[in-house]
């Protein structure tokens, strides 16, 4: 049970935290300057944007979620079960990016969550 | 063409360096986080207590630095090659970080979980496989 939780939010505030920040990039816009001070600007920007926080407070609970899924279980266990952030990502690219997604790719995800199950039932 | 050659070499070299520094990466914090230990509670004191162990954990800064390692050769090679290479391409570590675990933790890999990796790796790869620009073509459409 506590590792289902752990897993939920590695995938669940991983991906989440990641779609914030795509879209705080999005609306900050392309750099085009990579000079230092460019960058810093940059850098300045993306700290009023709301999206950017939520997507670092969402990223920092993944990162210490999987931290806590590490004391537990093993490393050959936790990082394979992570890779269900494609069916996460996929699905939040439908519904928050209005992304479209082929057949192809769906069968990759699925068969992504085939592979998760398998490892998920090797566990000790 | 020697450019050329010379182009892909430079990717297979980054390529290498995503394999290696993402497992690399987690099997040190995985490694850290054993010698860290289960949080003792929920308070906030045993919280405390356990973000300054993993925070005074040199294993598990090896690892942050090898995973930024691996974010930045990431982003390198994202600049001149195309994600839906580097993708398929480095869903390799799932089989790396299996035999890292094996060999530097002494982790058991039962054969049911190197077919799940198996089947993992197989999945990433067909994802690659698609176009990475799927709104676009809807639009023309």
């Amino acid at each position: 049970m506590r590792e289902s939780i752990l897993l939920f939010l590695i995938i669940v505030a991983g991906t989440g935290g990641e779609l914030c920040v795509t879209r705080a990039m999005k609306t900050i816009g392309e750099v085009k300057d990579f000079q230092p001070v460019a960058l810093l600007r940059f850098i300045a920007r993306a700290t009023r944007v709301g999206w950017m926080w939520l997507g670092v407070a969402l990223m920092t609970v993944a990162f210490f979620s999987l931290l806590a899924m590490l004391s537990i279980e093993n490393v050959s266990f936790v990082v394979p079960v992570t890779a269900l952030h494609y069916a996460a990502g996929t699905i939040g690219a439908v519904l928050f990016l209005k992304e479209r997604i082929t057949r192809e790719r769906w069968v990759g995800v699925f068969v992504v969550c085939i592979g998760v199950t398998i490892v998920w039932l090797s566990r000790r | 063409m020697k450019e050329s050659h010379g182009l892909h070499l430079k990717t297979y070299l980054f390529i290498f360096l995503i394999v290696i520094f993402a497992p690399l990466g987690n099997t040190l914090l995985g490694k850290g986080m054993k010698s860290v230990g289960q949080a003792r509670g929920f308070s906030p004191a045993a919280l405390l207590e356990t973000v300054i162990r993993i925070a005074t954990s040199g294993y598990i800064w090896l690892g942050i630095a090898s995973l930024l390692a691996f974010f930045v050769a990431y982003m390198l090679v994202l600049t001149w090659a195309d994600y839906s290479y580097v993708q398929p391409a480095s869903s390799f570590s799932y089989a790396v970080v299996a035999i890292l675990s094996y060999w530097l933790l002494g982790e058991v890999v039962t054969p049911l979980r190197w077919l799940g990796i198996l089947v993992i790796c197989f999945g990433v790869l067909i994802v690659g496989r698609t176009h990475p620009r799927t709104t676009q073509e809807s639009t023309h459409a």
